[in-house]
């Protein structure tokens, strides 16, 4: 039904050093815990709308921690 | 030219940059960018015999891979200078390498969080408007003295739980261990035993009255044997925090309104669209980092095929990696609303800057209140713009005039 694939966000806990960048541009899609580290809330699946918040997350991560997958 | 040039004994003048680079040359001081683009054309990594010898990665690539690379490069030592002494005074966990590293860090993550930066957000608002009341009216003001220094000393101080009125004695500290320090080893060590004594007093007192400052929040902090802290160790992240949060802050809130003074249609713009604010703020993080670290060669390695070797210092340089222009499109330019952005002003890896949170929040609310208040400026003709030397780079004299040109 939908034009676009849906996408999915995953932040690698092991790359993530909490510069908080994708909470800031996707808070829709992106928590904090209480270090100030980041994860994907939920499973990580994109409410449709939001693609382009996704792609500006993970294309300003400055440890390439944030991982988007096409469905 | 700072005034740390004319007291100390001067480094002989560079002829050579790409085999002899000092970054406390009066040239580098004034204008590093042309420097950088000419070192990065020659090599992704060069070297100076000056400091006892010290590299300089000069790409994005080559300092990332420095960053990520503790087991060869430690932080033990974090500004290059002309001296080596002992290791000493470690301020954890700047100075901090893995295993070490990490439950330090993690002591002083969470008083740091964006969450916690907005409570602390109305104060520093505040600090702003109260800086803007006292030279308003003037229709000029030298923004670095009166403005831009103030509000990361204040906002710390508050942090802290100590008077804001201290910052006086803050700043004389940091530039003593910052510039002075660098060619002057007893500047440096009288303001870390000023600073040592005056944050001991204020653990000793908080021993008998406790407090919800973040001095009590790191007295109060338990290891993982469920052990506190050793009185060195607060002591030593206190340092830090006094030394890390102010010059850097003060210096990215000055070069953002030196940039927005000369550049009307940035500055209009942010007028215009108070929503562009985060993207803008991260733009001018990367186009005018202020904060360049350094480490320390343990083993004999190489970055990007250049072979590097213990005994050496390095110049780790982020705001060189910020200019690369194999990372960044147009990298010598401020592009205002930059969409693809990873720059590395906080650093990268495990040793990110632990305020940057707090960093950002005080740009953010020091820049939109400036242009609630004044948003027509522009630099002083009769003034002069001088920057600070060496680690950490921003405007020291910032004159403005408000309004619009007649």
């Amino acid at each position: 039904m939908s034009k676009s694939p849906r996408l999915k966000v995953h932040v690698d806990q092991d790359k993530c050093q909490g510069h908080a960048r994708c909470k800031s541009l996707a808070p829709e899609l992106f928590e904090l815990d209480e270090f100030g580290n980041a994860h994907e809330i939920g499973d990580g699946t994109v409410p449709e709308g939001l693609e382009d918040k996704a792609w500006l997350a993970q294309s300003n991560c400055p440890e390439i921690a944030i991982e988007v997958t096409e469905e | 030219m700072s005034d740390t040039a004319s007291i100390m004994p001067e480094h002989p003048p560079v002829l050579d940059w790409i085999h002899d680079f000092d970054h406390t040359d009066p040239r580098w001081t004034e204008n590093p960018y042309p420097i950088w683009e000419e070192l990065r054309s020659a090599s992704p990594v060069v070297h100076t015999d000056r400091f006892l010898g010290c590299y300089m990665p000069t790409t994005y690539e080559a300092v990332k891979e420095i960053a990520y690379d503790t087991e060869h490069f430690s932080s033990r030592r974090v500004i290059v200078r002309d001296v080596r002494p002992e290791v000493a005074n470690p301020a954890p966990p700047i100075t901090s390498d893995p295993p070490e590293h990490k439950p330090a860090k993690q002591l002083l993550l969470p008083p740091f969080t964006p969450d916690a930066m907005k409570k602390l957000e109305p104060r520093v608002r505040a600090i702003c408007n109260e800086l803007i009341d006292e030279f308003i009216a003037d229709g000029k003001c030298d923004a670095a003295a009166r403005y831009t220094k103030h509000i990361p000393v204040r906002a710390i101080a508050h942090m802290l739980g100590i008077p804001e009125k201290d910052g006086e004695l803050f700043i004389k500290w940091i530039h003593g261990i910052l510039e002075l320090g660098i060619k002057d080893n007893d500047a440096l060590m009288t303001a870390i035993h000023e600073m040592t004594a005056y944050f001991a007093g204020h653990i000793e007192h908080r021993k008998n009255h406790p407090t919800d400052d973040l001095i009590s929040t790191l007295m109060k902090a338990r290891d993982k044997n469920g052990q506190p802290l050793s009185d060195q160790h607060v002591l030593g992240s206190l340092r830090l925090l006094l030394i890390a949060g102010i010059d850097t802050t003060w210096s990215a809130i000055g070069s953002s309104l030196w940039h927005l003074a000369k550049t009307p249609a940035d500055r209009e713009r942010l007028v215009a669209e108070p929503e562009l604010m985060p993207i803008a703020i991260e733009e001018l993080l990367r186009a005018y980092s202020p904060v360049t670290m350094a480490r320390e060669v343990m083993k004999e390695t190489t970055i990007s095929g250049c072979p590097v070797k213990p005994g050496n210092m390095v110049l780790l340089s982020f705001p060189a990696a910020n200019r690369d222009p194999a990372m960044f499109p147009d990298a010598d330019k401020v592009v205002i609303d930059r969409k693809e952005n990873r720059h590395a002003a906080f650093g990268l890896g495990i040793h990110r800057c632990v305020g940057s949170n707090l960093a950002r929040m005080e740009m953010t609310v020091a820049i939109e209140e400036w242009l609630k208040r004044i948003p027509d400026f522009r630099l002083d003709p009769t003034g002069t713009v001088t920057w600070s030397e060496g680690t950490v780079r921003g405007p020291r004299q910032l004159p403005m005039l408000f309004g619009k040109p007649a």
